[in-house]
């Protein structure tokens, strides 16, 4: 019972990871990531993560302040909250923040305020999608792990 | 003689001319530079006082200038063109000033021309005048005797037929006496007397001589001709106041006797004329009668008594006796005259009566006048109221005045020539200006498309490369998966492809760099031979395989530490090896590295390479011929090669008896992307670009690269390189490598070891690689020698080393003897093999431990290795190199103290996490200043990982500073201010630094190893290379741990 339990959850989880593989949720470096996890820290990805994603919350924070600031936008101020996200994210194996953050940073080289508030609100939407995706995924592995199963390696193509 | 003169002149011209020459061209510059000066004052000072200094600059230029042209009269064209050249000049200016000058020698040539005809005019003129006067002077000199002899005639009639009565003279005795005298008068033809007759007296005196008085101007009147002349029929005198009969005359002009004088018009005028003058007095010329030539009749009065000089003309007429006449014909005693004077054909000569003004009547000479030259001589014949002259003209036409012409001809032609010459090499300078500024626009573009190439070629090189990164690493990670054997083959296939490319790309990129002189070798300490071990590792596999023998010789007297590029070094060495394994299917590949002047040493000795003498005893392409070229050693033969002392010139030869290049082929060996053929391309692979770029980088070493090939015998490719002495600084004993090879050393150090082997070249690389290790090797040819040796010698010997050639040949004998009579002390038995396959010992007995096999290529540490394992001795693990990276990563960095310098939290969780995996103790910082202050010595960090960008201070500011405290710490310790604290193997710090960065562009590696760090990873993590930056400065944890 227990192991036709584990081995749907395993499936479940690994389908639900791919998935977010192909939608480009994620990419290698997040495998990356799962690869450093082990016994001497076994919460490592999910501690990592969730740095990622209040370092994410404060500096889209801070970056939306500035840039609503009405009369003078500090684009040197920008830039650099969008060169911490574009390294977290790429560190992180977030791709979709990643890209966004990419264009971004174009649109903050050329100073170009509406296109700098349209990417804000394309990384505010990734960034928390990736994290209730992501919640998701370690909510599944909890599960696996509470049903007595191991997480499955992943495989990525 | 006059032609001297031309040629004279000639020279004068040409002189002149030369002269006029440098002045133009030196006015010329001179204006042009005035002109430049007064510019720059202008400009630069703007002040009208420095006017003056800018002239004395140009005297000052012009002095210079005049030296110039009489030093380097020849050099004209090129100086021409550097001064002219360079001021530029107007066209149309030039054009002017061409035409000006053509039309000043124009109007010289004209004037010269003139001047040299009017001489020549002149000249003849004066001829003419210095003849016509000669002519005129002889003339009146012969006429002016004539008439002297005349006058005294006339003294003579009167003495002797008036003064003496009866008279002493009769007309026979006249006639004779005048006949025998005419050589006095030279220009009478006759003379005779006439006697003044008043008409009271006639009929007496017609009597007395019997004849009666004729007149003669009826026959005035009608000129009969001679043969017709007949005195008879003249008519007797009509009646006048006076007479004049003929009553003498010479036999010549017999027939004028009886003749009245008077009745004649011109002799009546004249015997008048000269009775009332007393002198001689004559007549304008007339033709004479009978002869009918023209004739001028000289007349001097007789007298009765001699009379005063003041004697009026009335007295005179009174005291006439008689007349006195001399018959002179012109014509024919002129010619006579000019008979006797020299060049009588060049003149005409004509005499005219010009008492007449208006009507000159000729005298002489025809009236056919040629030339115009005329000159006018005067005659004085001693009559003033008759004036004479002669007229004289040259009988030809003067000629052509060749020289003048030929001179003035000659002058416009230089003129026209030195016009044209200015003309063509204005223009040609102004060709040459177009094209200079043609050419300089071309190179610029082909300049701009080769950095464009260089820019395309790397930006492409690198686009490639990084997708490339992506490619390698998903199949190493592909590979750490489970796959089946066919999947691990593909996967492996497509890895070496893809490293293959990646080697590729680096190789197009170095070709970029050094072509756009953006290569720049490092300084830095290395140990060669650790480095050729390297490589031969590297192509020991492919040689086993192959069974061809590699070897490594190093001359002892190269230091074992030198400062240069290590990489660029192995980069030319691996290059050279791998052309070499790649075309040599069976024999040897050899590489010897020696100091230049060892080699001289060497070549005095022994030249002759016989193929005995080489290492598989294969023939070999001869060496020498690839660096007898080099210009190092070719300038004044080999001895001029002076090594500066701190300098290491190395040459490096790398020897193989492979397919050899063919001929054609040999010519475009160092040209990028040219191989011997496409066929060689398609066989062996390759781009063809390895030999360009080692040529690129020992040039780069200030060396030079050669090789010498023989077709199907094989190829020696050499090259030299500088380097400095490592050896000087002190601080050796902390060296890792350095280390490593000591304690190799260590175990060996005493031990004897015999090599048994017949060729020198093979038996020196064994003794080499032994020395190394320190043991000290006896060389012997034979197996019995080396028995011999063991038996006589007094020291134990540890090993026999026995070539496998040899082996083969002489197993059984070897293992007889040995069995026969054994050794005390038995020596452990090496066998020297070029594989392992063939090197079993099929024709061993059983009885003895089988010898141990080293397989060739021979390196220190395999040899150790195997040596140690085969002595029993140093039970150490050797340390594993080969595994996969992330376990040799864990061993590099267990225990190691890093620390990471991120601003980004969660870069700093995941780097650190990555190190942690393999055992290393991670300390975190999150800005450069806290990084500072935790590195500031001494501290216990073996290695830092640094992040580029980060807010207040960047990674290479941060890694700046850290780089400064530790160069302060060690002054310190070198002056002893600071102790040697708790790592006390640490006398000098330099802590590695990584720059961690996202974007792996060349310039931030360079930009990185600029400010003092020593490598770069790239963000996030790859773990080969995490593994190759590390592994640089990390030795295996067993090195340090002993």
């Amino acid at each position: 019972m227990n192991t036709i339990v584990v081995g749907q959850l395993q499936r479940q989880f690994q389908d639900y990871i791919v998935s977010l593989y192909q939608q480009g949720y994620l990419d290698n470096q997040f495998t990356e990531l799962r690869k450093l996890q082990d016994e001497g820290s076994p919460d490592f990805v999910a501690e990592v993560v969730s740095l990622f994603f209040d370092d994410c919350a404060k500096v889209i924070n801070d970056m939306s302040t500035s840039l609503e600031r009405p009369d003078h936008v500090d684009f040197k101020q920008v830039d650099s909250g969008v060169h911490q996200l574009k390294g977290s994210s790429s560190s992180v194996g977030a791709r979709r923040v990643k890209n966004v953050c990419i264009a971004f940073k174009e649109c903050c080289d050329v100073q170009n305020r509406e296109g700098c508030l349209r990417c804000l609100q394309q990384v505010d939407y990734e960034y928390k999608m990736l994290k209730t995706k992501l919640q998701d995924l370690f909510n599944l592995e909890q599960q696996i792990l509470q049903a007595g199963g191991t997480i499955p390696q992943v495989s990525m193509n | 003689m006059s032609l001297f003169h031309v040629l004279g002149f000639g020279v004068k011209i040409g002189h002149l001319f030369w002269m006029l020459c440098c002045w133009f061209v030196s006015w010329f510059v001179d204006n042009g530079i005035e002109d430049n000066n007064n510019n720059k004052s202008g400009l630069l000072v703007g002040s009208v006082g420095d006017l003056e200094k800018t002239n004395k600059m140009t005297t000052l230029k012009k002095k210079n200038f005049f030296n110039r042209i009489s030093t380097c009269g020849l050099k004209i064209p090129s100086f021409s063109y550097q001064f002219l050249g360079s001021v530029k000049f107007n066209k149309t200016w030039w054009r002017k000033l061409v035409v000006a000058w053509v039309v000043f020698w124009l109007l010289v040539s004209i004037w010269t021309f003139w001047y040299f005809s009017s001489q020549a005019m002149e000249k003849r003129k004066e001829t003419l005048t210095s003849m016509c006067d000669e002519r005129a002077r002889m003339l009146q000199d012969q006429f002016n005797v004539s008439m002297n002899h005349v006058q005294a005639m006339s003294i003579l009639i009167s003495t002797f037929h008036h003064g003496k009565i009866p008279s002493a003279i009769d007309q026979r005795t006249f006639s004779e006496y005048t006949d025998r005298t005419s050589f006095e008068r030279p220009l009478t033809s006759g003379v005779a007397y006439a006697m003044r007759v008043l008409h009271s007296e006639r009929e007496e005196f017609e009597r007395q001589q019997g004849w009666t008085i004729r007149r003669m101007d009826s026959l005035e009147q009608n000129p009969v001709h001679k043969d017709e002349y007949d005195p008879e029929a003249l008519e007797p005198s009509p009646v006048q106041e006076e007479y004049a009969p003929v009553i003498f005359a010479q036999d010549t002009v017999s027939h004028v006797v009886s003749l009245d004088m008077l009745s004649g018009k011109e002799d009546r005028e004249n015997v008048l004329r000269a009775r009332r003058s007393g002198k001689g007095v004559l007549t304008a010329p007339f033709p004479l009668i009978k002869t009918n030539r023209l004739g001028v009749i000289l007349t001097f009065a007789v007298y009765k008594r001699d009379l005063p000089s003041n004697a009026t003309p009335k007295e005179r007429i009174e005291a006439t006796n008689g007349y006195l006449g001399g018959v002179f014909d012109i014509e024919s005693l002129v010619e006579n005259l000019l008979q006797q004077l020299a060049s009588k054909q060049t003149i005409l000569v004509n005499v005219y009566d010009t008492t007449n003004h208006s009507q000159p009547i000729s005298m002489y000479g025809s009236n056919v006048f040629v030339d115009e030259l005329e000159r006018v001589s005067l005659l004085n014949f001693g009559d003033p109221f008759r004036k004479h002259e002669m007229r004289c003209r040259f009988k030809q036409k003067p000629p052509w005045p060749v020289l003048s012409m030929v001179t003035s001809f000659g002058i416009l032609v230089i003129a026209l020539l030195v016009a044209h010459i200015i003309h063509a090499t204005v223009s040609r300078i102004t060709k040459v200006e177009e094209d200079c500024h043609k050419m300089e626009q071309l190179k610029q573009k082909a300049e701009a498309a080769d950095v464009a190439k260089s820019q395309f070629l790397a930006t492409v090189s690198h686009e490639i490369r990084t997708p490339m990164n992506g490619v390698l690493g998903m199949l190493h990670m592909l590979m750490d998966t489970e796959l089946d054997v066919t999947q691990q083959d593909y996967v492996r296939t497509a890895q070496a492809s893809g490293k293959a490319l990646v080697s590729l790309i680096n190789e197009v990129l170095d070709q970029a760099k050094i072509e756009s002189g953006n290569l720049e070798l490092e300084d830095v300490r290395f140990d060669l031979r650790g480095i050729l071990d390297d490589v031969l590792s590297l192509f020991s596999g492919k040689s086993q395989q192959k069974g061809v023998e590699l070897a490594v010789y190093i001359s002892d007297r190269v230091p074992e530490m030198l400062i240069g590029d290590p990489g660029r070094f192995r980069q030319i060495l691996t290059n050279l090896m791998g052309n070499s394994i790649k075309f040599t299917e069976k024999g040897h590949i050899f590489v010897t590295v020696q100091l230049v002047e060892e080699l001289f040493e060497s070549i005095d000795g022994e030249t002759a390479l016989t193929p005995e003498g080489t290492l598989s005893g294969l023939p070999v392409a001869d060496g020498q011929r690839s660096w007898e070229n080099f210009k190092a050693f070719s300038s004044n033969g080999h001895r001029s090669f002076e090594p500066s002392p701190p300098d290491i010139n190395l040459i490096v030869s790398v020897e193989d008896t492979g397919i050899g290049i063919p001929l054609e082929a040999q010519s475009r060996i160092f040209t990028p992307f040219m191989q011997v053929g496409p066929s060689i391309s398609r066989t062996h692979g390759g781009t063809g670009i390895g030999l360009s770029i080692s040529k690129c980088l020992v040039g780069l070493m200030k060396g030079e690269i050669g090789f010498s090939s023989t077709p199907k015998v094989g190829s020696t490719f050499t090259f030299t390189a500088v380097f400095s002495n490592g050896m000087q600084q002190t601080e050796r004993k902390n060296d890792p490598q350095n280390n490593n090879n000591q304690l190799m050393c260590s175990e060996f150090r005493g031990m004897k070891a015999v090599v048994v082997d017949h060729r020198p070249a093979r038996a020196k690389v064994s003794w080499y690689h032994f020395q190394r290790l320190g043991i000290r090797v006896e060389v012997v040819a034979r197996v019995e020698q080396a028995l011999h040796y063991m038996k006589i010698g007094t020291t134990t010997v540890n090993m026999i080393l026995i070539e496998q050639e040899i082996w083969n040949r002489e197993a059984d004998v070897f293992i007889k003897k040995l069995q026969k009579e054994p050794l005390v002390l038995s020596p452990k038995l090496f066998l020297l093999a070029n594989s392992v396959e063939s090197s079993m010992p099929d024709a061993f007995c059983n009885g003895t431990d089988p010898p141990i096999v080293i397989v060739k290529p021979l390196r220190a540490s395999m040899l150790a290795a195997t040596l140690q394992r085969g002595l029993g001795i140093g039970n150490r693990e050797p340390p594993q190199h080969k595994g996969p990276p992330a376990l040799v990563l864990r061993n590099l960095l267990l225990g190691r103290k890093i620390l990471i310098v991120d601003d980004n939290n969660v870069n700093l969780r995941v780097a650190a996490g990555a190190l942690k995996k393999y055992g290393a103790d991670v300390v975190c910082a999150e800005s450069g200043i806290k990084a500072i202050s935790l590195l500031k010595p001494p501290h216990e960090f073996d290695a830092c990982f640094m992040d580029i960008q980060m807010p207040e201070m960047d990674g290479f500011e941060a890694t700046k500073r850290i780089r400064d405290m530790e160069e302060e710490m060690n002054k310190r310790i070198q002056n002893g201010e600071a102790l040697i604290v708790e790592n006390g193997n640490k006398t000098s710090w330099h802590l590695p630094v990584l720059a961690m960065t996202a974007d792996v562009i060349q310039a931030t590696h360079e930009e990185c190893l600029k400010c003092g760090m020593d490598g770069y990873v790239s963000k996030p993590f790859e773990a080969e290379q995490l593994y190759r930056e590390v592994s640089r400065f990390f030795n295996s944890p067993s090195d340090t741990e002993s």
